[in-house]
C-alpha cells in the first residue's frame, strides 16, 4: 500500500457557480484502478462524490473521465500507470451536472441521428433462416463493433469542444458499423447525412478519438473510411 | 419534494436484455416506457461473453430436445421442465430473430451463424460435448445489448434513464404502477400503468468476489420481497469457476470451449477426476466446488496457495486473439499476465441467481406457491425464476432466458393491457415513500453504508457461497440482523437533490440486505445438495424430499415464511448427476 494523493474536480449545482478542485488523499495498491480509489473516497470520506460506474471492467462505458488530463474508463486505468497527484476531471464538451457527472443526452442525440440500426437491404429476399455472411464480410465492420457508447473519443476531440453540432466520432464509428455490414441497405442515407455539414466532413484526423478509444477501436481510421466511401460511392 | 404522473399501459423496470427485448414487444402493443436506473447500454447484459446457444445445428447435429435435456440435468433436476421446453424450442428463433435485426454473430466458411462448445452442453443426452453456443467473439452480451437498443430506438421506444425504482403500487392486489426517483433531479415520479414488468437483473453484488457490476443488488426482488410476496429458489446461487483472482471479473466458459484446461499448483487437469467425460467442460457449479475442495487440499497455486490455474498457453496465440480478445486483455490489463504465455490465476466468482420473482412461462409474476399471480405484474431475466435454471444454470442459458421471455413478457403485457382499464390511483399513494426518503435525510450517526455493504459481501463469501454447512448458514443469520441493525440507524450524508448518488446505494444496500437473507434462510432449510447449493453437512441429493422449489417471503410482523412448490417434470426423470 501507498499513499496517493487525489485532486478532483468537484462541482455542486446547488451551491456553487463553478467547479474547483478538491485533494484527497487514499491509499492504494499499484494494480488498483482509478475507479477504486474514487470508491474509497467516496465511501469512506466524501459520500457527497457524485460519479457513473457499473461493470468496473470497461464494458459498460459508464466512467469515462479525463485522468491526468487524457480521456480514458476509471475502471481501466491503473495506478501504477499515472504520475501523481493523480487528477480526475469530467469528459469535455458536454453540459457539466454535477463532479464527474455531465449531461449525456447531446451524445446520444448525436448517436441516434446516424440512425444506428440494421436497415434490411430490400433487394435480397428476408430469409427463413440467417441470411448468410462470410466470415470476411463479417470482418468488414468487426472493428466498430465493439464501441460502448462511453463518450470517450467524442469528448476528446477538439473539433466537437468547439462545435457541438458535429455528430462526433461516436456517431460515425456506429455508422460504419452498418454501412459496411454486408446485410445493411441504408449505407446511402447514413453517407448523406454525414456529408452534411455537421458529419463526418468536420473531422481534421487530430487522431485524439483513436487515443482515447478503451476499446482499441481505429475511430478515425473508421471516419476515413466513412468519408471514402461518401464521396467514392464504395462501402 | 415534487412530484410528477405518468400514464403508461406498460411500464418495464430494467433495461438489459430481458427488459429491452419486453419493450419491442410491449411498444408494438400498447403504450410504453422503459425505466432503468442506468443507461440501457450501461445494463449487464453488455457483460456476458461467452454465447448463446440454440439448436440450429450449424456446425454439428444437434436437436432443441437435446438442448432441454442438457439444461434439466445441468439443473440437477430442479427447472421446470415445461419451461425448459418452451426455452431450447424458442431459442432457435430467437437466435434467427436477433440476426435479422443486424446482430453480428461470427461466421461458418458457408456464411451461417458459427456455433461452439460450452459447458454442459452436449450431443444425445450427455454422450459428448457439442457446438451449440451462438457467438460474437467473446462480447456476445455486449452485441445484443446493443442490437436491442439499437431496435428499441428505431422502434422509438420511451425510455427514463437513471430513474431508481422505489415501490411498486399495488391496489387490492393487482398492480397499478411504480414509483420512481428521478436522479438528475431527485423528483418522485408515479408512473400509473396497467402492466409493469421487472427486468432488474441479479444481484451479485452481496458477495465479495463477484463478476457483477455494482449496480447488481437486487432492486427488482428487493421490492417484490418488501410488498409480502414471495420469491423462488433464493438458495440457488451459481458460482461461476473463472473469474479473475481478487478482482471476480469474468473469463468466459468459451476459454475452456476453445480448449484451455484448469491446473491446479501440481500443474494436474483435476476436472479429469471430477467429471471424466466432460473435464473442464463440466457444468458451473460443480467445476467451482471441485476448485474449492483443490484449494481447500493445499493443491492451489500461487504464494497462498489460494488460487486455479487457466491454461491457454495450448490454445494458440490466433484463436485466442481472434476468438477471445476481450477476456485476454482483461488477464493482461487486470492483473498484467498474458494468457498467451502464462496461465491465468482464477477463482470460483459469484456470478449467477438462478432464484428470483417466480414466475409462469408467461412471465406473469407467481402470487403464492400454488397457481395464484399478481394481475398485471411481470417479470423476466435474471431476477425472474421462471424456473429454467433450476438449482444450476448452464453457460449461455442466461442470454437465452432473457430474449425468450423478455419477449413473452412483452407479449403478456400487451395483451393484458388491450381488454383492462388504466388502474385508479389515489393522489397521495406516493406519501410513504416521500416520507421514507425525508427520514434518511433527517439526523445522522456514525454509520456509513459502505461499511456494511462491505461486511456484509465479505461474510456472505465466507459463510453462504460454494460451500454451505447449517453453521456457517446460522452465523450469518446473526450477521444479517446486527447489520440490519446497523442499516437502520445509517442515515444518507450528501443533501443534495442533483445526483444524489449516496441515496442510491443506500438504498440499494437496503435490498442486498433483503437478498442476503432471503438466501441464506432458504439455504438453511434446505438440507440437502443440489446444483449451487452445496451443504458440507448433507451431501447428497435427496429427491424424496426435496424435489420442490421454495418460495420465502417476508410476513406482517418482519418474519420470513418458506413455503414449496413442485417441480413441473416431464420427460426426464431425476438420475445421479455425472459428466
Amino acid at each position: 500500500m501507498q499513499k496517493v494523493t487525489m485532486r478532483v474536480q468537484r462541482f455542486n449545482p446547488e451551491k456553487e457557480t463553478e467547479p474547483h478542485f478538491e485533494s484527497y488523499d487514499v491509499e492504494a495498491e499499484p494494480m488498483d484502478r482509478v475507479l477504486d480509489l474514487l470508491h474509497k473516497v467516496k465511501w469512506y470520506q466524501d459520500p457527497s462524490l457524485a460519479l457513473r460506474r457499473s461493470c468496473a471492467h470497461g464494458i459498460c462505458g459508464s466512467d469515462a473521465m479525463l485522468i491526468n488530463g487524457v480521456n480514458g474508463l476509471a475502471c481501466k486505468v491503473l495506478v501504477k500507470d499515472l504520475k501523481q497527484p493523480i487528477t480526475v476531471e469530467p469528459i469535455r464538451g458536454l453540459p457539466l451536472i454535477r463532479d464527474l457527472i455531465v449531461d449525456m443526452e447531446p451524445f446520444f442525440a448525436g448517436y441516434k441521428a446516424v440512425m444506428p440500426w440494421l436497415i434490411p437491404d430490400e433487394s435480397r429476399m428476408e430469409p427463413e433462416r440467417e441470411r448468410l455472411q462470410s466470415p470476411e464480410e463479417r470482418e468488414r465492420f468487426d472493428d466498430t463493433t465493439k464501441c460502448i457508447l462511453c463518450a470517450a473519443c467524442t469528448t476528446s476531440c477538439p473539433i466537437f469542444w468547439a462545435d457541438e453540432e458535429y455528430v462526433g466520432p461516436a456517431a460515425i464509428v456506429n455508422a460504419h458499423r452498418f454501412i459496411f455490414d454486408s446485410r445493411d441497405g441504408g449505407g446511402r442515407e447514413r453517407l448523406e447525412i454525414l456529408s452534411q455539414k455537421d458529419g463526418a466532413f468536420k473531422c481534421r484526423t487530430v487522431f485524439n478519438c483513436t487515443d482515447a478509444c478503451p476499446r482499441g477501436i481505429k475511430v478515425t481510421k473508421a471516419i476515413q473510411e466513412v468519408k471514402r466511401a461518401a464521396l467514392y460511392n464504395t462501402t | 419534494m415534487g412530484v410528477r404522473y405518468h400514464n403508461y399501459d406498460a411500464v418495464i423496470v430494467g433495461s438489459g436484455g430481458a427488459g429491452l427485448s419486453a419493450a419491442l414487444e410491449a411498444g408494438t402493443r400498447c403504450k410504453t416506457a422503459v425505466v432503468s436506473k442506468l443507461y440501457p447500454t450501461r445494463s449487464h447484459t453488455g457483460a456476458a461473453q461467452g454465447g448463446m446457444c440454440a439448436a440450429l445445428a450449424n456446425v454439428e447435429d444437434d436437436s432443441w430436445e437435446w438442448h432441454a435435456f442438457d439444461t434439466v440435468k445441468g439443473s440437477d433436476f430442479l427447472a421446470d421442465q415445461d419451461a425448459v421446453d418452451i426455452m431450447c424450442k424458442e431459442a432457435v428463433d430467437s437466435v434467427l430473430a436477433l440476426e435479422r435485426w443486424g446482430l453480428p454473430f461470427n461466421r461458418t466458411p458457408e456464411g451461417r451463424i458459427d456455433q461452439r462448445r460450452f459447458g454442459g452442453h452436449t450431443r444425445n443426452h450427455g454422450e459428448a460435448p457439442v457446438k451449440r453456443a451462438c457467438y460474437a467473439a467473446d462480447r456476445t452480451g455486449h452485441m445484443i445489448l446493443q442490437t436491442l437498443f439499437q431496435q428499441c430506438n428505431k422502434a422509438g421506444v420511451e425510455f427514463y434513464n437513471e430513474f431508481f425504482v422505489l415501490d411498486l403500487l399495488l391496489i387490492d392486489g393487482a398492480c397499478a404502477g411504480i414509483i420512481a426517483y428521478e436522479l438528475a433531479t431527485g423528483e418522485l415520479h408515479v408512473f400509473r400503468s396497467k402492466t409493469v414488468l421487472f427486468a432488474t437483473g441479479g444481484y451479485g453484488k452481496i458477495f465479495k468476489i463477484t463478476s457483477n457490476a455494482h449496480t447488481l443488488t437486487g432492486d427488482g426482488p428487493g421490492v417484490i420481497y418488501g410488498k409480502g410476496l414471495p420469491l423462488e429458489d433464493m438458495e440457488f446461487f451459481q458460482f461461476h469457476p473463472t473469474g479473475l483472482y481478487g478482482l471476480g471479473i469474468l473469463l468466459s466458459e468459451a476459454a475452456r470451449g476453445e480448449g484451455a484446461i484448469l491446473r491446479n499448483s501440481d500443474g494436474e487437469r483435476f476436472m479429469e477426476r471430477y467429471a471424466p467425460t466432460i473435464k473442464d467442460l463440466a457444468p458451473r457449479d460443480m467445476v467451482s466446488r471441485a476448485e474449492f475442495f483443490e484449494i481447500r487440499e493445499g493443491r492451489g497455486a500461487g504464494p497462498k496457495k489460494d488460487y486455479i490455474l487457466l491454461d491457454l498457453t495450448e490454445v494458440g496465440e490466433e484463436v485466442i486473439e481472434k476468438k477471445l480478445p476481450d477476456i485476454t486483455e482483461f488477464a493482461r490489463t487486470y492483473l498484467g499476465v498474458d494468457p498467451v504465455k502464462e496461465p491465468v490465476p482464477i477463482v470460483p466468482t459469484a456470478h449467477y441467481a438462478m432464484g428470483g420473482i417466480p414466475t409462469n412461462v408467461q412471465a406473469e409474476v407467481r402470487s403464492d406457491n400454488k397457481d395464484g399471480i399478481v394481475q398485471g405484474l411481470y417479470a423476466a431475466g435474471e431476477c425472474a425464476c421462471v424456473s429454467v435454471h433450476g438449482a444450476n444454470r448452464l453457460g449461455t442459458n442466461s442470454l437465452l432466458d432473457i430474449v425468450v421471455f423478455g419477449r413473452r413478457g412483452g407479449m403478456s403485457m400487451g395483451e393484458f393491457a388491450s381488454t383492462h382499464d388504466m388502474p385508479d390511483v389515489p393522489d397521495d399513494i406516493h406519501e410513504a415513500t416521500e416520507k421514507k426518503l425525508a427520514d434518511l435525510f433527517e439526523g445522522g450517526g456514525p454509520e456509513y453504508s459502505a461499511a456494511i455493504r462491505e461486511k456484509l459481501q465479505v461474510e456472505m463469501m465466507d459463510k453462504a457461497s460454494v460451500v454451505r454447512t447449517d453453521e456457517s448458514l446460522g452465523e450469518m443469520q446473526r450477521i444479517l440482523e446486527g447489520l440490519r441493525d446497523r442499516y437502520k440507524e445509517c442515515r444518507v450524508r450528501d443533501r443534495n437533490k442533483i445526483f444524489n448518488t449516496e441515496l442510491v446505494e443506500h438504498l440499494e444496500l437496503g435490498f442486498m440486505l433483503d437478498m442476503a437473507e432471503a438466501l441464506v434462510i432458504s439455504a438453511k432449510a434446505r438440507t440437502e445438495s443440489r446444483g449451487g447449493h452445496y451443504r458440507e453437512d448433507h451431501t447428497m441429493r435427496e429427491d424424496d424430499h426435496w424435489l420442490k422449489h421454495s418460495f420465502i417471503s417476508k410476513t406482517a410482523d418482519g418474519d420470513t415464511r418458506l413455503a414449496y412448490r413442485d417441480v413441473v417434470m416431464g420427460r426426464y426423470e431425476p438420475v445421479e448427476r455425472k459428466y
